[in-house]
């Protein structure tokens, strides 16, 4: 005993460069490694902020035993480069700081959503969920439930250890009956608070799972049991043979309050004898494909014809005045705010301009205020947010009273009125006042005072061709009186703007005529 | 050291937190805990020198990705996978 050869106390650096020269080739004295840290963890986790060179886990933490037994198996099967671990919300929300695999850190008790999302993305991907009983089995219970009943080609590592950890030690779906946490101080009372929820054995019960066992991390034999059912769930991802599901009972010493070698224990006497470990499901579900449905191009369910393709090929080459256009229309709701502004996008988009558009509005869709945002521009769109909008309409006074000081100067303001209100100003941005609700009114309805706006904003920015306007209203308007008072709107918008020009900023109510 | 024992087991003793679950899991008993303590105050574990036959549970218990390494005589491991984490881990 005492060898001092065998450990020495050096700094971390040190001895990790040590180690990490030592392990994969070490025979010094005839020895060879057999077993040494995983290619699939970090050398160092960079990702911590301190004491990168060891895990952020309590000590004897399961999770640290589970996620090298997942690393093994994940090596082994030589899966490392398309491997997505999806880390949830509790004391495993740091995988990513240890897993050299692609990793992505999802809201709580989401990640089976979240992983079915990213393995029908990639389906040659092996995506595994690793969640605790706090996000698998209390928030998350409805995600991993749907999950399994569809048979998502995923993997779940469900680790179990009746508590909440990270949090301090709150009662789970899992603690076990009489088990004290801080909020089953007495110790849980099934009257009160239920029974244990049985995961394994509740997924167990849908038709589509092909693989559901529990084992646990309690002593040499069921941590080896461990390691082959998580192979095993990691194989049956691999050949796609549906979902596949761990549950791990896993101790947490330090919120049990005991210490690392007596919680072990406690795993196997008494968690064990709640949370049989048994093998639940073995097979591969037979799941009816059905009826493909067809699979149509957005040019076919937009409706767009050949012809409207030829106009938008002329179009593209139309002289954008902008590289991009950031718009706001505001207005109270019923004044065709956001339809102004799914108008223009779709402009946008049959000049081939990449669009976005995003309503703002209250939970009244009339008499309420709202906004949209319209971002028009020749490259990809980064946020839909516009927060300093090239041009504002402003349908009302509030509007412009509330969004004018998000336009930068330079900008420009169309505003719904005769005139702006008298003790307005905007220094350094363009202000035009039209009167386009009596324009519209004396057309035939002011119904199209939106539209009026728009000819007016089309004619002031040149951001979109006057032709593609009207194909977009004579697709959209489906009353026939409606789209002729429509057009005239338009019309109408553009020429009191080109008007304007001509008399010079000079807001004339008929200026139009 | 009187005879080479079949196996070997190395601690980086800084990533070790001085949980215990390799002394307690070690079937030959071979570990322990060392009385000095690593430079965070957890007293890391430490092989004796003898008896370890590199059979690995120690590794498998230990929730640390790097802390432990097992070795074994090359001789005595001819039968057996030489990638770390291979099959053979069930030989205990």
């Amino acid at each position: 005993m005492g060898d001092e050869n065998v450990i020495t106390l050096v700094d971390p650096e040190v001895n990790s460069e040590v180690k990490s020269e030592a392990a994969p080739t070490a025979s010094n004295n005839g020895y060879e490694a057999v077993h040494s840290k995983s290619p699939l963890f970090y050398d160092l986790y960079e990702r911590k902020s301190e004491l990168k060179h060891q895990t952020h886990y309590c000590p004897g933490c399961g999770h640290g035993v589970a996620h090298k037994l997942i690393a093994e198996a994940l090596q082994d099967l030589g899966v490392q480069d398309k491997t997505i671990f999806v880390s949830p919300v509790g004391c495993s929300v740091f995988a990513y700081y240890y897993f050299d695999v692609g990793n992505v850190q999802v809201a709580h008790g989401r990640a089976p959503a979240s992983a079915t999302a990213i393995k029908r993305s990639c389906p040659d991907k092996m995506v595994i969920s690793y969640q605790g009983d706090g996000d698998l089995a209390a928030i998350g219970t409805a995600e991993i439930v749907h999950a399994a009943n569809r048979g998502e080609k995923i993997t779940v590592f469900f680790v179990n250890n009746g508590i909440y950890g990270m949090t301090g030690g709150q009662m789970a779906p899992t603690t076990l009956v009489g088990q004290k946490s801080t909020t089953s101080p007495w110790g849980r009372r099934p009257s009160n608070e239920g029974f244990p929820l049985h995961m394994a054995e509740l997924l167990a019960t849908l038709e589509a799972p092909a693989y559901i066992e529990r084992v646990a991390l309690s002593d040499n034999k069921n941590i080896m049991k461990a390691r082959r059912a998580i192979r095993k769930a990691l194989e049956i991802q691999r050949d796609g043979a549906g979902f596949s599901f761990v549950e791990i009972l896993s101790p947490c010493p330090t919120i049990w309050g005991k210490d690392p070698v007596e919680a072990r224990r406690w795993v196997l006497d008494k968690m064990i004898p709640t949370f049989p470990l048994n093998v639940f499901r073995d097979r591969r579900p037979e799941i009816p494909v059905g009826k493909e449905p067809p699979q149509r191009t957005v040019a076919d369910v937009l409706e767009i014809t050949p012809k409207d393709r030829a106009h938008d090929a002329s179009t593209v080459k139309h002289a954008h005045r902008f590289k991009d256009v950031q718009i706001k229309i505001a207005g109270f709701g019923g004044q065709g705010v956001l339809l102004l502004g799914q108008l223009l996008i779709e402009m946008g988009m049959r000049e081939a301009l990449e669009v976005s558009w995003l309503p703002s509005y209250g939970p009244e869709m009339r008499s309420g205020s709202a906004h949209c945002h319209v971002c028009l521009s020749k490259e990809r769109i980064g946020s839909p947010l516009v927060s300093r909008p090239d041009v504002l309409v402003a349908m009302n006074e509030f509007s412009l009273r509330k969004f004018a000081h998000e336009v930068p100067s330079g900008g420009l303001i169309l505003y719904n009125g005769a005139s702006l209100p008298a003790d307005f100003a905007a220094p350094g941005v363009q202000l035009v006042a039209i009167p386009a609700a009596e324009i519209a009114d004396k057309l035939g309805s002011t119904k199209a005072t939106n539209i009026v706006m728009m000819g007016a904003l089309l004619e002031e920015t040149e951001c979109l061709a006057p032709g593609t306007a009207l194909s977009v209203l004579e697709d959209k308007v489906k009353k026939l009186d409606l789209l002729e008072i429509d057009r005239k709107a338009l019309t109408a918008g553009r020429l009191f703007i080109d008007d304007q020009a001509h008399v010079g900023a000079v807001s004339q109510p008929d200026g139009f005529a | 050291m009187a005879g080479q024992a079949r196996g070997k087991v190395t601690v980086d003793v800084e990533e070790c937190k001085g949980c215990g679950l390799c002394v307690e899991s070690c079937p030959p008993k071979c570990l322990e805990l060392a009385p000095e303590l690593n430079s965070y105050g957890a007293h890391p574990a430490r092989y004796t020198g003898e008896e370890c036959t590199g059979c690995g549970i120690c590794f498998y218990c230990c929730p640390e990705p790097g802390a432990i390494t097992v070795y074994r005589l090359k001789a005595k491991a001819k039968a057996v996978s030489t990638t770390p984490g291979g099959e053979h881990a069930t030989a205990l």
